[in-house]
């Protein structure tokens, strides 16, 4: 078999069991194999049957994406495990809260770009302003590249959440 | 189902009688008070008490690799449950069912530091196939069930099951839940139909064809190496099994060729090397057999069947994964292979085994044992010899006597041998032998042994004693910690440190002062006198047999050469030194 060594990034959501320990057991994965996390999301989706939705960016190389997905598979409180980047197309979105300080020139500016990225400013003192702002991962990136010159003072991201396109269910 | 109002130990017992366990080995300590006290007030379940709790995760490992059934520790918070922690592990690496029990301290006091805490369940997680801390009476039934569940299903392993102390004494309700379906663990039994075609044509068309076995068809149950065997026998194929996988297929037989990897046969590697199909079957391509990656197995296509998806395509890729139960694969392939009427290429077939023989005949785990001093192979062929006829159990340390155990004893049945693969733990032979002789008390059950390994668990001859449990511990004394010293003499210039066994106590005094008897053999022909005396004595035993203490074990793949690559003797050492990449791989 040839392998194939180019390093791939790959959205993977999680159905789990939300008991105990289970994102521990996830975390501890990643780390006690040495798996790459670029981003990892968690919260309840279905509060009736106690399940919970993690999505996990990784990447890796063919066969270790594979590994992960098997490694995460065989969790027990573990339901399904999707790659979201290999299954059809999907969409993915972060949340960005970004805090801007500054006066006069740089305060227009900031307001102005905000704007250009539909990032709206959801609290306002005379010198700073709180942006929201969601989208694709670049999308954050640029925005908080172009905060930085005018008075970028903390960013607080939620990390990837993704789903796939279509009428069907994970 | 209505439930009946108990204490949490007493449900606690009760979910162990509903899941057919007879034995708990295990040590007391306060967290536990509660269960030991359900214990004391009944007679259905019989508890060993061990010396140290690492002894009872390995008596448990021994007791359920020798039957087949899940093995069950008990064990006290804190101290206790930390000193489970290499079994646990242990068991892990090899897969072996395990369900242990940790006292806890009370719910309240949980994350207070309070006395003998420690955070099992953190500690563990990594070392388990899963584990439990259980906060909810109502919780307890369920954890019990399903905890023997996880630890049997699917590729088997230890689970822990941890038990506050109020939860322990408090009141609650049984129901057996032994029979609920999981939620969401339910490991794939049988493949597809188009995989099975399509494996089994593969096996038919190949020139040179290898099935390559481990410790999945033995965990599959006896029922899996009888089908493996009927396939091999159909095929005409050579097999060979790691060290996890022997008995598995009769050794005796002759298409087998020995065990494969680091310590395996010239023939066994050299035929990995070179197979142009390899047939891997519970068994998952570790580092000890594949060598160097990059060059292993490199003109092969590769079938490989495991229950554990985890383990296709993590060190090597192959061209036709298979999941699920080996025993239902092997099934399945059968009955493939008889209805379509497949034939292996006979001339092709012809060819391969005779490059196999000329290999064969290199005769790579010859010795010579001319001289006076004993050899450690000699010493082992013969327990070999005296035992064969016998009903026996064989379980063994870590390090070169393992190595010889498994080149030289020769295991025609599943079930008979139990050894530290994945983890290599020293001191596992003893406690594991005595977990085998209590699951079966009439048959001979021998722990091959090196004198530092046995060191590391001794206090579980007290055990034996209280249990009348009469293991015989085969000690091929070389007074050194051999498998290092051997490494050392590889790959450090000869420089022992440290691996010398100083102030090694006389084993003999050793065995009587803990009421053993002791016996010892200095030259060749006091071994077989030696080991028939052991074997009719009807008391614990330790054979000190004085072995030769520069020998070495070969073949030896050394750490990042190839299959063919093998040093097989001192004269390789000195003309193949080992890489640089070599030198920092374990
Ligand atoms: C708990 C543990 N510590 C250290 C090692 C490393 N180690 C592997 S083999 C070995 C020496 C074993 O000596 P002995 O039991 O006398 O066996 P011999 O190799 O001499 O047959 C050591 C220290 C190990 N495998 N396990
Ligand atoms: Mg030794």
């Amino acid at each position: 078999m040839v392998v194939d060594d180019t390093i791939e990034r790959h959205t993977i959501a999680v159905l789990v069991d939300n008991e105990a320990g289970v994102l521990a057991r996830v975390i501890g994965l990643f780390s006690g194999r040495g798996y790459n996390i670029e981003s990892l999301t968690v919260a309840e989706t279905d509060a009736d049957e106690g399940i919970s939705r993690i999505t996990i960016v990784t990447s890796g190389t063919p066969m270790i994406i594979e590994q992960i997905k098997a490694q995460l598979d065989r969790l027990v409180p573990v339901h399904r495990v999707v790659d979201l980047t290999t299954e059809g197309a999907s969409v993915e979105r972060e949340l960005a809260l970004v805090k801007v300080a500054g006066k006069g020139n740089k305060r227009v500016e900031a307001l102005r770009i905000a704007d250009i990225f539909r990032a709206r400013a959801i609290d306002s003192t005379n010198e700073s302003f709180v942006f929201e702002i969601s989208g694709a991962t670049e999308k954050l990136n640029a925005f908080v590249d172009l905060m930085e010159p005018l008075g970028l003072v903390d960013v607080s991201r939620t990390g990837v959440v993704a789903i796939a396109r279509g009428k069907s269910e994970l | 189902m209505a439930g009946k109002s108990m204490n949490g130990s007493e449900i606690i017992i009760q979910a162990l009688l509903n899941e057919g366990v007879d034995t708990v080995f295990g040590y007391p300590g306060g967290a536990v008070l509660p269960i030991y006290d359900a214990i004391f007030q009944q007679n259905q379940l019989r508890h060993v008490l061990v010396r140290q709790e690492g002894g009872a995760v390995h008596m448990a490992e021994g007791y359920a690799r020798s039957t087949g059934k899940v093995g069950v520790v008990l064990v006290t918070s804190g101290p206790g449950a930390t000193n489970a922690v290499t079994g646990l592990t242990d068991a892990l690496m090899d897969s072996i069912p395990i369900v242990c029990l940790t006292g806890q301290v009370p719910t309240h006091l949980i994350g207070n530091d309070a006395f003998q805490e420690a955070d099992t369940t953190g500690i563990t997680r990594p070392c388990t196939k899963h584990n439990y801390l259980v906060k909810r009476m109502e919780d307890l039934p369920r954890v019990m069930h399903e905890a023997f569940y996880v630890a049997r299903s699917g590729r088997p392993g230890p689970v822990v099951i941890d038990l506050p102390k109020d939860i322990l004494m408090g009141l609650g309700q049984y129901e057996d839940f032994s029979q609920v379906e999981h939620r969401t663990y339910q490991p794939t039994m049988k493949a597809g139909k188009s995989e099975i075609e399509k494996a089994v044509s593969m096996i038919a068309s190949a020139k040179k064809p290898l099935f390559y076995c481990g410790g999945g068809v033995i965990n599959s149950g006896p029922k899996a190496s009888k089908q493996l065997g009927r396939l091999v026998k159909l095929t005409g194929a050579p097999i060979t099994l790691t060290l996890m996988g022997l008995g598995a297929y009769p050794a005796t037989d002759k298409q087998f060729l020995g065990m494969l990897g680091m310590h395996g046969t010239y023939e066994a590697n050299l035929a990995m090397h070179d197979a142009d199909l390899i047939v891997a079957v519970g068994a998952r391509f570790d580092d000890r057999i594949t060598g160097r990656l990059d060059a292993f197995a490199p003109n092969s296509e590769k079938i490989h069947i495991d229950i554990d998806p985890s383990s296709i395509n993590k060190n090597v890729a192959v061209d036709l994964p298979i999941v699920g139960d080996v025993g239902s694969v092997l099934d399945q392939m059968l009955r493939v292979w008889k209805d379509k009427e497949f034939k292996t290429n006979a001339r092709a077939m012809k060819a391969w085994w005779s490059q196999i023989n000329d290999w064969r005949s290199m005769d790579c785990l010859k010795y010579d044992q001319s001289g006076s001093v004993i050899k450690p192979q000699f010493a082992i062929e013969r327990l070999y010899e005296n035992t064969k006829d016998m009903d026996c159990y064989i379980t063994t340390e870590v390090g070169q006597h393992q190595m010889w155990a498994a080149q030289f004893y020769k295991f025609n049945e599943p079930n008979r041998w139990m050894t530290s693969g994945g983890l290599g733990t020293m001191g596992y032979g003893l406690p594991s032998a005595i977990g085998v002789q209590v699951a079966h008390p009439e048959s001979l059950v021998v722990d091959i042994s090196g004198e530092a390994s046995f060191l590391m668990n001794m206090q579980e001859m007290s055990t034996a004693i209280q249990y009348r449990a009469p293991v015989k511990v085969f000690i091929t004394n070389n007074q050194y910690m051999g498998m290092v010293r051997q490494w050392q003499e590889l790959l450090h210039g000869g420089r022992y440190a440290e691996s010398y066994t100083d102030a090694l106590p006389d084993l003999v005094k050793l065995a009587e002062a803990c009421q053993w008897v002791g016996l010892r053999a200095k030259r060749p022909d006091e071994v077989d006198d030696v080991i028939q005396e052991m074997i009719e004595i009807d008391r614990p035993v330790i054979a000190d047999i004085w072995v030769d203490q520069t020998e070495n074990c070969f073949p030896m793949i050394p750490s990042g050469a190839a299959h063919n690559e093998m040093l097989l003797g001192p004269e390789d050492e000195a003309s193949k030194p080992v890489s640089e990449e070599g030198m920092v791989l374990v």
